[in-house]
């Protein structure tokens, strides 16, 4: 079984890497671009039968820094 | 007294701060690799290097935080051993939860690599009783990750707890309020992202950072 999980970084955090992003996007001669915010999608190939729990713990204790990120876990298959 | 180094893969500041603390003590700290599950008896201070631990993988200081080292770092403190965490040691601190906060993306996202001048904002705590409150300084920094953010209430508690250590004169990276280092709450547990141990001999052109050492050696002298 896998599962996606998604890091993106908390509302009223500054991330300097989506600023830096849409800056490029306005370089190209993209408009309409209100904002930019860049995450991380982290794939696991997970034995069958892994816990909802154990998923989670692996978010919250390694995955994602709980004080400045967010994360959604996605099962997929 | 009986100090120890922590080396991670991927430290790069760990012979200088060896050097620093040697200068001031008389004495090697005890090298240890971050696979170790004690530290040594008898160890007061711990120094947690500079450098790009794991290649900063996932985020900076996130894999060398959870490395069996850092377990037996964590009950140290808890038995009252100092820690001094520098640049990427303040950011593998802050992942293991000894102390509050994150280090993230400099704002300006470039990596900033100058002196810096820092104004100490307590000089109570054993690791800066050689500087006076106000006083400023100049630590080099050499970081990528070094933008302090912690949420409000928390920022709050650092101030109002006088747990601010340094503050930057001149703000390089985006942190919040300023800040360059900051104090666990029972005051032995240090981490900033400037550089006091490559300004510690005339031959750096700079010797403010070696107060840093001399206090603490001389704090821990006095307590043995």
């Amino acid at each position: 079984m896998k599962a996606r999980v998604f890091v993106t970084l908390k509302g009223g955090v500054l991330d300097p890497q989506g600023k830096a992003i849409h800056h490029a996007l306005e370089g190209l001669g993209f408009s309409g671009i209100n904002d930019v915010r860049a995450g991380k999608l982290i794939e696991l190939d997970l034995a069958d039968g892994t816990s909802d729990a154990d998923i989670d713990a692996m978010c919250s204790k390694l995955l994602a820094n709980t004080v400045i990120e967010n994360y959604r876990i996605e099962k997929v298959g | 007294m009986k100090s120890a180094v922590i080396v991670f893969p991927g430290s790069n500041c760990d012979r200088d701060l060896a050097v620093a603390i040697e200068q001031a003590s008389g004495t090697k700290p005890i090298m240890l690799w971050h696979r170790e599950t004690e530290i040594p008896a008898g160890v007061d201070l711990i120094g947690v290097p500079g450098g790009f631990s794991y290649g900063d993988y996932l985020r900076s200081g996130a894999m060398a935080s959870r490395s069996p080292v850092m377990a037996a770092v964590r009950d140290a403190a808890a038995r009252g051993a100092f820690v001094l965490g520098i640049c990427n040691g303040f950011q593998v601190l802050t992942e293991s939860g000894l102390l509050p906060g994150a280090l993230m993306r400099n704002a300006g996202i470039h990596f900033v690599c100058r002196d810096v001048p820092l104004t100490v904002e307590n000089s109570q705590s054993t690791f800066t009783a050689r500087y006076a409150k106000g006083e400023q300084v100049v630590f080099p920094v050499a970081h990528h990750d070094g933008n302090y953010f912690a949420d409000e209430a928390t920022l709050d508690r650092l101030e109002g707890e006088g747990r601010v250590a340094f503050r930057y004169a001149e703000n390089v990276n985006g942190s919040a309020r300023n800040i360059a280092g900051i104090l666990n709450e029972t005051g032995n547990v240090l981490g900033l992202m400037p550089h006091p141990e490559r300004a510690s001999e005339p031959a750096h052109g700079n010797t403010d950072g070696a107060r840093m050492f001399a206090g603490l050696v001389e704090g821990l002298m006095t307590a043995a």
